[in-house]
């Protein structure tokens, strides 16, 4: 009771101390410094419409780059902690024929709408890492469906670092051909759809890296439901 | 007198410390963490927001002079992204301290200790 009490009488201060401090800060208002520059110089810049992409992928992406680390060492801290000797599914029922029937028909559906999510990162809102959450989806749907499912760890594992070591290359690339990491060399030396900004194929390097990324976000959340749905197995005999 | 939705971002943030801090039960306190994470979000998109604008997708008439701030958008991206990776983490590390104690109180966890 006391607990409650002086933790209510903290969130108090604390609530009290944040609605001091924002109250300073109009709602609603042109606060924009950067992010005008952004808005002015997207569609020259990077050929993008969307300027969120733009930003998260061209402007800021050694930053996406670090995020994609920090996934990828996320999924790995999983991988480690749940390492066990022998692992299998222990679900001991299938599920049910609606489910079953569903996930069938509808899994190429889902598969198809997450890579149109990250093919269209650069035009519409999503982007890799929703278009990668939605593939991780439709496997997890098979997980629940099917009590003996597992998904191919030969073919996972080397695609999601391959996926990786593509858009260090592509960043690479851009070390090489211009001045510095990232540098989008398709958009700025070779300089390819600069006449259908708006449309499918334009946006530089955009579309190229948003693809390597939903796929390796997609088959890392994949991974981590894959560790964390099978359990371990002693053969006590 | 502060904005509706700055309210409700200190209103959620502060919901989830009060799990946080009060429960008991991991798993609790984990959706505490995610709630007050959601909060945060909140928090910054509505302070990029700009009164009658839309979304920074400059097409179909949409011009620099009226869409809304997108840094704040593009760092919720990562924020999302990074509160999905340390939720996966600490979910982990909870399967683990079940496997091993058989409970999720904390309390219990701290006496069983040793």
């Amino acid at each position: 009771m006391v607990k409650r009490i002086l933790a209510i009488i903290m969130l108090l201060i604390v609530g009290f101390w944040m609605a001091n401090a924002l109250s300073g800060v109009p709602f609603g208002e042109d606060k924009m410094l950067v992010g005008k520059y952004y808005l002015e110089n997207v569609k020259e810049q990077t050929g993008a419409v969307n300027a969120v992409t733009a930003v998260v992928v061209n402007y800021r992406g050694f930053d996406t780059l670090g995020e994609v680390t920090v996934l990828f060492i996320a999924s790995t801290g999983v991988g480690a902690l749940l390492w066990r000797k022998k692992k299998e599914r222990t679900a001991k029922s299938e599920g049910s024929v609606v489910l079953r029937t569903g996930s069938k028909i509808l899994l190429p559906f889902i598969m198809l709408f997450g890579a149109y999510i990250f093919i269209h990162g650069h035009l519409t809102p999503g982007g890799g890492f929703p278009g990668g959450a939605t593939i991780a989806t439709a496997f997890l749907m098979l997980y629940l469906a099917f009590k003996d499912y597992e998904i191919e760890h030969k073919v996972f594992e080397p695609i999601e670092g391959l996926a990786g070591v593509g858009y260090v290359t592509v960043g690479l690339i851009g070390l090489a051909i211009g001045s510095y990491f990232l540098f989008d060399w398709i958009w700025q030396t070779w300089g390819w759809g600069h006449e259908n900004i708006g449309r499918l194929l334009s946006a530089g390097f955009i579309p190229i890296i948003y693809t390597l990324i939903g796929i390796k976000v997609g088959t890392e959340l994949t991974g981590i439901v894959d560790n964390m749905v099978r359990e371990e197995v002693k053969d006590n005999d | 007198m502060i904005s509706l939705y700055y309210f409700g971002a200190i209103s959620l943030i502060l919901i989830g410390m009060y799990a946080v801090l009060v429960k008991r039960n991991l798993l609790k306190m984990l959706v505490g963490l995610s709630i007050m994470e959601t909060g945060v979000n909140l928090l910054l998109i509505s302070i990029g927001y700009v009164s009658n604008r839309t979304a920074p997708i400059l097409s179909e008439g949409a011009t620099p002079q009226n869409t809304v701030d997108p840094i704040p958008q593009a760092l919720v991206l990562t924020a999302i992204v990074i509160g999905v990776a340390t939720t996966a983490l600490a979910l982990t590390v909870v399967i683990n301290l079940y496997s091993k104690y058989k409970t999720l109180d904390v309390e219990e966890i701290r006496r069983l200790r040793g």
